[in-house]
């Protein structure tokens, strides 16, 4: 039976918390009064149907997007195959890849063309679309383990950064990986971009046949899933640092390479506590058990990584 | 494509996605699961339903359509746990959930919240009988110290793992294993462990455990010597004499008393180690992961040379270990040596025997931990009232509904039985420390007495009524229902 979408106000009575299916986001605006709530009235009205309009074009988002596709109508799955048609010809992508930073970023655009806003967010589980007016910023914390919720650095992004879009993939996520990274953590210009670029540079952080790694064809698990019989990991078993090392430059590689292409500003890859992060990060956690960035002499992006909770075992 | 799913995938139809879920498996949403091929909900905060029968302990998805009536369950028959209640902690505010329900006429207060646990740990209690290391050795897991060996127990050996030292006395990452060790243990996963000079462990709560990567499968009915006792009627006439070796009490059956009442004759057996009384034997060999948690993998070596005077050719000697495990049947060759052979059929049903009685070896675990003064302050306005509360059974704890045993003496420290709480009720906070469900049941008179944040007690259906975050499970069978008021003087 069609459960009905679910919206209310989170009890700090500032952020508003929109369900339905598998779709879950949590969206705050700061502005003066009546655009927020103008804001949250647009958000909620456009939300409703969200659900509805990608589940009427979900077999053609499943497939794997190819130059010639079909091209998918609606304007979220339009965003959805946009996020990852730069990748197509490189690797498999399907649209799928970017359904949560476009959903998010739709809900932030419907809000920000309803209301002047000061500053807004998106959450659609970790994939997040921004808004920042003149001299607002945000503070985002980043998290590798889901399950185990400790930020493993954070970072502030301000109106001066052309950052929109922040999204984080995983093999320890909701969807499956075809990579072992913990974390993958991406800015990029908007969040279905992001989405899209954490799922493959998260891929990308691999050791290909290794025996500690338990992989299944995602069908196993999930019949219908979009990544057919590819392998996902499902179980990474303690590797030695020379091995995470090698995962880790794996997916430094490709994330280098997209952001030559434009596709991302920087990105922080996570694996087993150690922590790789492109050099507009401008800096290092604490947990990076390797000295191999060079500081960049001009950021680009005006990010800071706090000390976490945790440290390494080897400072 | 969906006749190719096998038979017991499930079509959820709760969103137009319409996830086809596998048994054991979630949907896209992880709202929803396929549990025994039943589509069921699966959302945090945890309610004990009392009514439910045992065996389907989500709440299948259909019950929840329509307006829920409040029939199927009535109040009282509904305990609302601390497992995903979320805690107010370090702040002195009143415990997120402060529900009442009327048990038996009376109004019950119970009032819940995670605690944040700096002081906590678990004790571990691994039934075998093989040597894990030297007693106050290290414990360690993924190379960082968590916990030593503690003093053995019968038939086990004990482990104490966390504690308010390792979580936030050594380094960072001690902490951090630590808290990981105890949460995953906790939580009822499988944790690797080793011994400073001692074993490798595998453990997880209720499972037995995997020393050195053999599964245990027995613990022993008795040391050797009490075997010899249990047993000396059934060999009696079959065989000549018995060892039952053991790391603790080697027995013998022809100097045993038991022995000795049968008339077993002598049989000039002599056996290395030292002789406690007749036929019991202390260290005839190192300890060990070998017969009986000895070091010994074969049992003649225990023995010296038969000694010509009492013993006799084609005399027949069985060796057996405490759980029936191990076992070697001999007869003395001409020159008096030992000699082995099969084990004839009358001696199998004995040595089977041994093996029956031997109870499966498992690991316990219990957690441990005291409530300190700011969770005892989200009960009541004067924490050291709660604690005189509990101290005089006015107040029952419990955690996720499991019993706690509570430590006679001064403030709540308690000790609960993990495999008796909800799944994955545990969590942790990167301090690091472990946030635990506890509740506090009382009646509404004892609660306004001990100065209880009563303006903030809600009724039980109006906690309810909240279906979105909770999840309502039926309570674990052997625990007394939390609600119940006392009746004996100890329930743990």
């Amino acid at each position: 039976m069609r459960e009905p979408a679910l919206i209310r106000m989170l009890p700090d009575g500032r952020r508003m918390h929109l369900h339905d299916g598998p779709i879950d986001l949590i969206v705050e605006a700061n502005g003066a009064p009546q655009a927020v709530s103008a804001a949250y009235e647009a958000a909620t009205r456009r939300f409703v149907s969200i659900l509805d309009e990608l589940c009427g074009e979900l077999p053609l988002l499943r497939q794997a997007a190819r130059k010639n596709s079909e091209r998918p109508r609606r304007v979220v799955a339009r965003r959805m195959f946009a996020a990852v048609e730069p990748y197509c010809e490189d690797c498999f992508i399907t649209p799928m890849a970017a359904v949560a930073g476009a959903v998010a970023e739709e809900i932030l655009e419907t809000m920000t063309a309803a209301a002047d806003l000061d500053r807004a967010y998106v959450n659609n589980g970790g994939d997040i679309a921004l808004h920042l007016d003149e001299r607002q910023s945000y503070k985002i914390g980043m998290v590798e383990r889901p399950d185990r919720p400790s930020l493993f650095g954070s970072l502030e992004i301000t109106a001066m950064d052309s950052v929109r879009g922040i999204a984080t993939s995983g093999w320890r996520g909701r969807s499956f990986s075809l990579g072992i990274a913990d974390a993958v953590t991406v800015l990029a210009s908007c969040a279905a971009a992001a989405d899209a670029a954490a799922t493959v540079i998260a891929n990308a952080v691999n050791l290909p046949n290794h025996l500690g790694i338990t992989r299944a064809p995602a069908r196993d698990i999930s019949p219908d899933s979009d990544l057919g019989e590819l392998l996902v990991t499902r179980d990474v078993g303690l590797l030695t640092q020379v091995e995470i090392d090698a995962a880790l430059e794996n997916g430094v590689r490709v994330a280098t390479l997209l952001r030559e292409r434009g596709l991302i500003y920087s990105a922080a890859l996570c694996l087993q506590k150690c922590v790789r992060v492109l050099s507009s990060f401008c800096a290092k956690s604490e947990r990076d058990r390797s000295d191999g960035f060079p500081k960049p002499s001009a950021p680009r992006l005006h990010a800071q990584l706090e000390l976490s909770g945790r440290t390494n075992p080897h400072a | 494509m969906a006749d190719v799913f096998p038979p017991d995938t499930v079509r959820c139809d709760a969103c137009p996605v319409l996830c086809y879920i596998k048994r054991g498996h979630a949907g896209a949403c992880d709202r929803y699961a396929n549990v025994e091929g039943q589509l069921v909900r699966v959302d945090p905060h945890i309610l004990l339903d009392r009514a439910k029968s045992q065996g389907t302990p989500l709440v299948p998805f259909l019950e929840r359509q329509g307006d829920w009536d409040g029939k199927i369950m009535k109040g009282q028959e509904t305990f609302v746990t601390a497992i995903g209640a979320g805690t107010t902690y370090p702040d002195y505010k009143p415990a997120p959930f402060i529900v009442s329900s009327e048990v038996e006429g009376v109004d019950m207060v119970t009032v819940v919240t995670e605690g944040i646990f700096s002081y906590c740990g678990v004790k571990l209690k691994i039934d075998t009988d093989r040597h894990l290391g030297p007693e106050r050795n290290l414990v360690r897991a993924q190379g960082e110290p968590v916990g030593h060996v503690t003093t053995a127990e019968y038939g086990s050996q004990m482990l104490s793992l966390g504690g308010v030292h390792h979580l936030t006395g050594g380094s960072k990452s001690e902490g951090r294993v630590t808290c990981e060790t105890l949460l995953d243990l906790c939580n009822g996963k499988e944790v690797e462990l080793t011994i400073d000079e001692g074993a490798g462990v595998r453990v997880a709560a209720g499972k037995p455990p995997v020393v050195n990567g053999q599964r245990e499968e027995r613990m022993r009915v008795g040391c050797g010597s009490a075997t010899i006792g249990m047993f000396a009627k059934q060999w009696f006439g079959k065989v000549d004499d018995v060892v039952v070796v053991d790391d603790h009490i080697t027995g013998v059956l022809s100097e045993h008393q038991a022995g000795k009442l049968l008339g077993v004759r002598e049989t000039g057996i002599v056996i290395q180690g030292r002789r406690s009384t007749p036929g019991r034997y202390f260290q005839v060999a190192e300890p060990g992961i070998g017969w009986g948690g000895t070091n010994i993998s074969d049992p003649l070596t225990i023995l010296k040379p038969f000694k010509p005077k009492f013993a006799w050719p084609h005399l027949r000697l069985l060796m057996v270990s405490t759980t029936g495990e191990q076992f070697a049947y001999y007869e003395l060759d001409e020159t008096l040596r030992p000699v082995e052979k099969e084990l004839p059929e009358a001696l199998k049903e004995s040595v089977g025997r041994i093996r029956e009685n031997c109870e499966p070896a498992l690991t316990t675990v219990l957690f441990m931990g005291g409530a300190g003064g700011s969770l005892r302050a989200g009960v009541t306005e004067n924490p050291v009232k709660l604690t005189d509360s509990v101290k005089r059974k006015l107040t029952r704890v419990t955690c996720g509904g499991a019993p706690a045993y509570i430590w006679p003496g001064g403030g709540i420290t308690f000790m609960v039985d993990v495999t008796r709480m909800p799944e994955n009720a545990f969590g942790y906070v990167p301090t690091p420390a472990l946030v635990a469900p506890i509740e506090f049941t009382l009646k509404q008179d004892d609660y306004a007495a001990l100065g209880g944040h009563v303006d903030f007690v809600r009724p039980l259906g109006d906690v309810l009524k909240e279906k979105e975050r909770q999840r309502q499970l039926s309570s674990h069978g052997q625990n007394p229902w939390p609600l119940k008021p006392h009746t004996g003087s100890s329930e743990s």
